[in-house]
């Protein structure tokens, strides 16, 4: 394979703050150049030489990087990258490609917390499990992801997709309590269970969950019930019971629950054909 | 100790009247004096200014409410930190600092004295906690007293001497410096889910007016010879119209100056000044009241300017941050209400592009402008209410030069540009008055006899600005104002160098300033009879864990204060 290789040298025991390390920052740089960049590890600065075994070649624009090793202690891997891929062969910590823009991050493992926050562009796809607030906003920030992509194969923690304002996650797995907190567009797609309060605060954009939602949030109405909803080009079909919200906030989200995974929401079909 | 010698600086020193005299300033442990030895250090300050240390008298630096805007905003720290070096620590925070960047901020730029105006006296431990961090700088608090129980109870059944008593044991249990008065009564009816819209409403259950209580409040500051007079944050405060207010609330203390001195700071006016009858005709009420401060000499006030930056507002007026909240729906946090007062925390984002925010900006201005006597006047912009004390540079540049002022009145909202007096004023800040307004009348007000002074005697706080005096146009090089008050080319904190040119050299411990008030002893017991009993009654602590020791404070000042009871 082309593009750098970077090996761990030894298991990470505390942070490392590895923001540099992403296609955009290193593309271009001779592997000697690469192999002197400075980064934190805990309170110490430290060579990526000291750290890594640095092989391969870097000679395309569209630069590869491939990380082997257990990663849940680096921090900000692929930190506002543009363009080229990412394959972390293994986990990776917190802020995984966060404010990136353009461009490619694979994780063969885990993924920790904040998983594309701020991101503008481009993909993150986890294979396994991804931590709590993936494309949310910096704590405490009021601005969630703003586009791009992140699919996680397996589950997500809390407050996925908190304050998203455009792009799309996708969890195959299950998800945490209060997915789409506070958002204000985009689409959060949960193919398994949901703990609860979906959507709190949200104005707008899509959530659509596939598995059991043990209730919704009395700040929504029932609007329809759908045979199907469009997930980007994908079509999933139904039955959908469509709720709008949160009307507390004065929202006009859209939250669809899937009908077959969820008989106990069954009451919310009376005040349906009341409006009617 | 070490000796400086700083030489041939232009030396501005209002209290002293030397107007930008070329000449030498001598210091000797920590003390300015009037020769030093041959071995003193020397500091070239040619073609420098030469001032006494910045005194700030309004900033909200420590306490519960400052911390509860620090955990409140994470997304403020993020793009705002500082790296630790040998002697300085590491630091978050643009709008709420963390307690060691607030002192080294200050320090470099020239400020060596900073005033905390708000502590509810049940918290003020947290609050001298906080202060002692606050490394270089000496500093003080103003507990908050306008909705005290205890206080409205001792006005319901007119007992002055008694509640001189109480203020006086006050002060001393919490190592407090002046009385703080924020939206009188307002904030008690607040607790209660009601509020104040006038001075003469009475407050639920006490059947007291804020008129009788700031009256009450600036009697008992007379009697016990406070060193500053009462610190006042009016009612409605925020609101359209409440220009109004802010001039009944003036008045209302009028015959109470004593021998013609001060008898009321009424504190960050800007947001108190608003004519109008609503956000959408909101205009400066400014002209009136600089004609009111113009004509009356028992007045000053701090101006608390707007700068236009994403900021966080906090004040202890609880009610008034609801409603700021309400127009925001930002985040909010509204704290205190257990202890004896109120307080909330809000993020806010001044914009150039809003009217509302661009009237602010103008009527602070004004404020300044409008005002005669700059000994009147104190520059704040109400840290971090208005903007970060860290904008002091800017807020400069736009009273010394009309320029900078007309750039920026390009940029604000037009219809804003064009309801404000602004425009047509052509008064400039002399370098002289900006010391007056930044540390000689700040440090008078104060009742600091040592501070914003250079001459012999006083302490050794001085700041030494990289501005050339002679060649300089203020109202051309404002940029160059802006660049010079941003940092020192030295601050000397007690004869000692901390800052320079914009870094941290030496990191001291300030002085924590408290006044030592003293009253009869037959008045004393009394009032402390009846009070260990109603203190059982209303506190949740006792009144021995509420007092907090001297030896706490760790470097304290005490200055001692004798009442006429």
């Amino acid at each position: 394979m082309s593009g750098l290789i970077l090996t761990l040298k030894k298991e990470l025991k505390v942070p490392l703050d590895a923001s540099i390390i992403s296609p955009t920052n290193l593309v271009g740089k001779t592997i000697d150049e690469v192999k002197n960049l400075e980064l934190w590890e805990g309170n110490k600065k430290v060579k990526i030489n000291e750290i890594f075994h640095v092989e391969g070649e870097n000679k395309e624009e569209d630069l590869t990087i491939k990380l082997v090793g257990d990663f849940s202690k680096a921090r900000g891997l692929g930190f506002k990258m543009n363009g080229g891929k990412l394959i972390i062969d293994g986990n990776a910590g917190l802020r995984l490609g966060e404010k990136m823009s353009g461009g490619l991050i694979k994780v063969k493992g885990n993924a920790g917390s904040w998983v594309g926050s701020e991101m503008t562009g481009g993909t993150i796809e986890i294979e396994r499990n991804a931590g709590d607030f993936i494309g949310a906003g910096y704590r405490g920030g009021r601005k969630g992801m703003k586009g791009g992509k992140i699919i996680v194969k397996g589950n997500c923690g809390v407050e996925a997709g908190a304050w998203m304002i455009n792009g799309i996650i996708k969890v195959y797995g299950n998800a945490g309590i209060f997915p789409g907190i506070h958002m204000k567009g985009g689409t959060i797609f949960i193919k398994g269970n949901c703990e609860g309060r979906a959507g709190a605060e949200m104005k707008d954009g899509k959530i659509v969950i596939l598995g059991f939602l043990p209730s919704v949030l009395p700040s929504f109405d029932i609007d329809d019930i759908k045979d199907s909803v469009k997930v980007e080009e994908e079509k999933i079909s139904g039955p959908f019971y469509l709720f709008t919200g949160d009307l507390n906030e004065e929202g006009i989200g859209k939250l669809y629950v899937s009908i077959n995974s969820n008989p106990q929401l069954k009451f919310w079909e009376e005040f349906l054909e009341r409006v009617i | 100790m070490s000796e400086i010698l700083i030489k041939n600086g232009f030396v501005f020193d209002p209290l002293n009247n030397i107007n930008g005299e070329k000449m030498d300033i001598f210091i000797k442990d920590g003390k300015i004096v009037d020769k030093v030895s041959s071995k003193a250090k020397v500091i070239d300050a040619s073609n420098m200014v030469v001032m006494p240390g910045g005194v700030d008298i309004h900033s909200h630096i420590a306490g519960s409410k400052v911390n509860a805007g620090r955990i409140l905003r994470p997304e403020d720290h993020v793009k705002d930190f500082e790296v630790k070096t040998k002697v300085t620590r590491s630091g978050v925070g643009y709008s709420v600092p963390s307690t060691f960047t607030t002192g080294y901020r200050y320090a470099k730029m020239g400020y060596t004295t900073v005033f905390e105006p708000a502590t509810p006296p049940l918290k003020t431990r947290h609050t001298h906690e906080e202060l002692r961090d606050i490394p270089i700088i000496d500093k003080g608090c103003f507990p908050l007293l306008g909705n005290n129980w205890f206080i409205m109870e001792y006005l319901k059944e007119n007992k002055l001497e008694e509640c001189a008593a109480y203020v006086s044991w006050l002060l001393n249990a919490i190592k407090g410096y002046a009385i703080k008065i924020v939206n009188p009564g307002g904030t008690e009816a607040w607790g209660w889910g009601k509020g104040i819209s006038h001075l003469d409403e009475e407050v639920p259950y006490f059947n007291v007016t804020p008129k009788e209580i700031v009256r009450w409040l600036c009697k008992i500051n007379n009697i016990l010879n406070l060193p500053h007079p009462i610190h006042v944050h009016t009612n409605n405060l925020g609101k359209p119209g409440n220009y109004v207010t802010t001039i009944e609330t003036m008045d209302a203390v009028k015959d109470l100056s004593k021998d013609g001195k001060v008898s009321i700071h009424v504190t960050h006016v800007q947001f108190n000044g608003f004519a109008g009858t609503s956000w959408l005709n909101l205009a400066s009420g400014a002209p009136e009241i600089a004609n009111y401060i113009n004509k009356n000499t028992h007045v000053e006030i701090d101006i608390g300017q707007v700068t236009f930056s994403d900021t966080t507002t906090m004040t202890a007026d609880g009610p008034f941050q609801y409603i700021l909240y309400l127009l925001s729906r930002e985040k909010w946090v509204n704290a205190d209400v257990e202890a004896e007062t109120g307080a909330g925390v809000v993020p806010f984002r001044y914009k150039k592009s809003n009217y509302v925010n661009a009237i602010q900006w103008g009527i602070g201005l004004e404020l300044a402008l409008l005002i005669k006597d700059p000994w009147k006047i104190h520059m704040t912009t109400d840290h971090p209410n208005g903007g970060p004390f860290t904008h002091y540079p800017k807020v400069i540049a736009w009273l010394m030069s009309r320029k900078a002022r007309e750039k920026t009145l390009n940029k604000i909202n037009k219809n804003a540009k064009r309801r404000l007096d602004l425009p047509g004023i052509d008064r400039e800040y002399t370098l002289y008055e900006i010391a007056i307004i930044t540390r000689a009348a700040t440090a008078k007000s104060l009742g600091l006899k040592n501070k914003g002074h250079l001459g012999v005697g006083a302490d050794a706080d001085v700041a030494i600005y990289n501005l050339n005096y002679k060649s300089l146009d203020p109202s051309k090089d404002y940029k160059l104002i802006k660049k010079a008050f941003k940092q020192t080319a030295y601050t000397i904190k007690d004869g000692e160098i901390v800052a320079k040119n914009g870094e941290i050299v030496s990191s001291s411990k300030g002085k924590i300033y408290w006044v030592n008030s003293k009253v009869a002893e037959d008045i004393q017991k009394s009032m402390l009879n009846n009070l260990k009993m109603k203190f059982e009654e209303y506190y949740t602590v006792k009144m021995e864990n509420y007092i907090i020791n001297e030896s706490y404070l760790h470097n304290s000042f005490m200055l001692n204060v004798q009442s006429e009871v």
